[in-house]
């Protein structure tokens, strides 16, 4: 009897220890993952419920940067002609031990290879494990093209082998879509006949590792014991999804979660105010802009396009829709990235002057759409009341302004449409940091066309000759110079009037402290603790 | 009674038939396009799209793939889910328990405020109660759901700090291979305080799944019981000398009972529909809130997949409340 009550005692005791020093932070996620394969989505949300908190690639962007650091690869070489990386891989590095898996030796050449082979490789059985699964991060990063193969020097050594050279390479290899799986487990599973596994029951090697989904409810994590950058303070890690804005905030009060992303605009202030709470703040990795048809008459003339951007009071919008939650855009890069050229002046709003040029290029009772998006992005809260602020300002300088919106699939996509008439709001968040990111896609040549994410259908030769070149150059003090120009370029000939930066607040306990904010707009929480 | 069950299921066929062609055409009927959707600003080249859409077969033809849904209909296959690439059968079975447990409370809170404060408006017809109680059942047939959840939990749960503020359980409890329905989970793991946090999860959502419903019933009650009472068989029970309370128990209400159980039966489907707003305000994991998603993902196998499975079930339930009907009705079944 005593034995058992010494017994019952103790247990208690060594559970109480336990519960004392087990730390949970929760945190109220915006959705629900789409699977925990992070390289078959585009979604953050799937990205931060997988990458950011399971995995590691070879590179990694530095908390709260978009600079390249040694992630899986403790360093690299890169050929003289930009063609070859060879990536030198850490050793002693443990994928995750779960119940569905253990590893039975550490990462090596082979999970590096299998990791890329398994998008790339149109004959992998991976290609098709999944029904529908398509690698659209591998193949809109032209990885497919721009990788001739991927060498085993040894088991710490890959070799990839390049078509051309790309700087922005690196940056895209710290991407979610690359990041580093087990070989074994993935033969494992083929073996097993059981593959769709690999989206749901991950094995990475990054600070926390997986215990259970419940759909729709909670994604439940714990600490990765073998974490090759230290052990996590945090033992347990829950994302409790919780889809309303006003609802996560309510339980981030209550203490239900301890951290929320995406507050509702209308609510930061109160969020602000509340004494159990910080609020961080960082301007967003973004852009959004209202984009002309640069080959329709009159906006293939830079001189209206111009005098349209004059005529438009930037800073009245801005204030107007985004509530001091956004600053008024003179470049088409964010303020954050690295080549951000300060020196452009913006156009001055001067409606005078605007009338005055429109009226020196013979436009007269202009009639023009201007497009709106029917749905909010983290660029752009409100597009419509944007497209009636426009609609207003335009109509001062004698420019009758008539505002069209489809469904947001339609929108994206007639909005490619080389005869769309007019101007169209949209906007762009980074994927990568690289200044190409935002240059090549939105405003390359490559990328007008139907189809394509140049809305203004604008095709620069000097501008375009600009970037092509800074793609191919790995020195980054002449990759700055070169978008500066192309910057300058780009004001004088004003294919968009840029509207804005968001900026992205992330309200949380004060009991939460190590949490940086990503400049890509996920959520990781390596190295976060928790006052207890 | 098996003629009445037979002649019921016949015409469920039909019924079925014409809900798989509204199922498979109304997301489809939606502009958008669940390709264009998952490239967003990026964009796609025609030849990727072309790609993509043959990939999930949407170039075939609308008749082909709809009769590809029903063929697979037949072999249990309700299709693959576009953003989760599970099985939208197995998505619906996970989800679907949440619901059920959610839509069980609500309906059994609306029944038993209900149908009392009907019956009681109807016995004191024209009082103030009368007036008080149907006048708040009017109210609460125009509610805005999404609304009267969060000043619900504003107050209850922000204000008092009585209930949680959503979630169906204490994320400090957790149960693997449970039944789906957290009432019972929280109760067979024995863990202590489980079941009462499941409980406190479950106030809030049921209180304002049940509002709507709940004023309907009320108000049906009170109509049914009013016609009732004026019956001659109610008129002859007085003069008989029963007490009030005997003619109203006994005699009235079994026969006032028959069009309400109709309503409730019908309520089912309008908690469907209600269902969609309370879990997605209640971050509540449900089938509602998984069809809000995937309607606006555009995710074609999991919206008809799923329409037809929360149709079946509401077509189910109303076959079981035309089964009770006929059990308390006779009139019903033989003619």
């Amino acid at each position: 009897m005593k034995f058992a009550q010494l017994l019952a005692v103790s247990t208690l005791a060594v559970m109480a220890a336990a519960g004392a020093h087990a730390k949970t932070l929760v945190y109220c996620s915006e959705g629900s993952p789409e699977g925990f394969d992070v390289a078959t989505t585009t979604s953050g949300t799937t990205m931060d419920a997988s990458s950011d908190a399971m995995f590691n690639g070879l590179v990694e962007f530095a908390p709260g940067t978009t600079n390249v650091e040694p992630g899986l690869a403790e360093s690299w070489d890169v050929s003289e002609d930009g063609l070859e990386y060879t990536f030198h891989l850490r050793s002693g590095i443990k994928f995750h031990t779960t119940d569905y898996f253990t590893p039975s030796r550490e990462m090596n050449a082979d999970d590096v290879i299998a990791s890329f082979l398994r998008q790339g490789d149109p004959e992998s059985p991976w290609a098709s494990y999944l029904p529908g699964v398509t690698y659209e991060y591998y193949s809109a990063m032209e990885m497919p093209t721009l990788i001739k193969e991927i060498q085993k020097v040894d088991d710490l050594t890959v070799k990839f082998v390049l078509t051309r050279p790309e700087a922005p390479f690196l940056a895209n290899l710290a991407m979610p879509f690359a990041s580093i799986m087990s070989k074994e487990y993935m033969d494992k599973l083929e073996a097993e006949g059981n593959m769709a596994a690999l989206n749901s029951e991950p094995v990475g090697t990054g600070p926390y590792q997986f215990i259970a989904y419940q759909p729709d409810a909670v994604i439940r994590y714990q600490s990765n014991p073998d974490y090759f950058k230290g052990v996590q303070k945090i033992d347990d890690l829950i994302f409790a999804i919780t889809p309303d804005p006003a609802v996560r905030r309510q339980r981030l009060e209550a203490g239900e979660c301890q951290i929320m992303p995406y507050p509702a605009p209308a609510d930061i202030e109160a969020l602000k105010s509340n004494d159990n709470l910080t609020v961080m703040e960082q301007p967003g990795l973004n852009v959004a802009y209202l984009a002309y048809n640069t080959t329709q008459a009159p906006f293939d003339n830079p001189e209206v396009r111009t005098a349209l951007n004059m005529a438009m009071n930037k800073q009245a919008i801005v204030d107007a829709v985004f509530q001091g939650t956004g600053v008024v855009a003179k470049n088409p890069l964010p303020p954050t990235m690295w080549s951000y050229n300060d020196a452009v002046e913006d156009n001055a709003y001067d409606p005078e002057k605007a009338k005055q040029m429109l009226a020196d290029a013979g436009v007269e009772n202009l009639d023009m759409e201007v497009w709106a998006m029917p749905v909010q992005r983290p660029y752009m809260p409100n597009a419509r009341r944007v497209a009636e602020l426009i609609q207003s300002d335009f109509a001062q300088v004698g420019v009758n302004v008539s505002i069209v919106s489809y469904e947001w699939g339609e929108y994206l996509k007639r909005s490619t449409d080389p005869e769309r008439k007019g101007a169209v709001i949209l906007g762009w968040t980074g994927d990568n940091g690289d200044p190409d990111n935002f240059l090549a896609v939105l405003l390359g040549c490559a990328a007008t066309g139907d189809g394509g994410s140049n809305r203004a259908q604008w095709c620069n030769e000097d501008f375009d000759a600009l970037i092509q070149q800074a793609k191919v150059t790995t020195d980054q003090a002449e990759r700055t110079r070169l978008y500066e120009e192309a910057q300058v370029i780009f004001k004088e000939q004003n294919p968009w009037a840029t509207l804005a930066h968001s900026n992205v607040f992330m309200p949380m306990s004060k009991d939460v402290t190590g949490y940086v904010m990503n400049p890509l707009g996920r959520h990781s929480f390596e190295g976060v603790d928790i006052a207890e | 009674m098996i003629r009445f069950l037979l002649g019921k299921l016949a015409y469920l066929i039909p019924t079925f038939i014409g809900i798989t062609i509204v199922a498979f055409g109304f997301v489809r009927l939606l502009p958008g396009d669940p390709v264009l959707l998952m490239a967003g600003e990026r964009g796609i080249s025609p030849e990727r799209h072309a790609q993509l859409s043959a990939q999930l077969g949407f170039d075939r033809p609308l008749v082909v793939q709809y009769l590809d849904f029903i063929g697979g209909l037949f072999q249990g296959d309700f299709g693959t889910s576009l953003a989760t690439r599970r099985p939208v059968l197995g998505e619906f079975l996970t989800l679907f328990p949440a619901t059920v447990e959610l839509s069980v409370c609500a309906i059994i809170l609306a029944t038993l405020i209900g149908i009392p404060l009907g019956i009681f408006a109807a016995i004191k017809r024209g009082s103030a109660f009368d007036q008080v109680s149907m006048g708040a059942a009017l109210v609460g047939y125009s509610m805005p759901i999404f609304w009267w959840g969060l000043l619900l939990i504003i107050l209850f749960s922000g204000i008092l700090g009585w209930t949680p503020v959503s979630g169906r359980i204490d994320l400090l409890y957790f149960f693997r291979n449970g039944t789906g329905f957290m009432l019972i989970d929280s109760l067979m793991s024995g863990q202590k305080g489980a079941f009462t946090s499941a409980v406190s999860h479950l106030i809030l959502p049921s209180i304002v799944l049940a509002t709507i419903p709940m004023a309907v019933i009320a108000r049906q009650s009170r109509s049914a019981m009013l016609e009732v009472l004026s019956e001659d068989y109610v008129r002859t029970a007085r003069a008989k000398g029963m007490s009030a309370w005997r003619v109203v128990g006994v005699h009235a209400l079994r026969n006032a009972m028959i069009p309400v159980i109709t309503t409730i039966g019908l309520q089912i489907g309008v908690m469907m529909a209600g269902a969609i707003l309370t879990e997605t305000i209640f971050s509540w994991p449900g089938v509602g809130k998984w069809m809000i998603d995937s309607i606006s993902r555009r995710d074609y196998p999991s919206v008809q997949g799923g329409l037809l499975l929360i149709a079946a079930v509401v077509m189910i339930v109303n076959l079981i409340v035309d089964l009770l009907y006929g059990i308390i009705n006779p009139r019903i079944r033989h003619s």
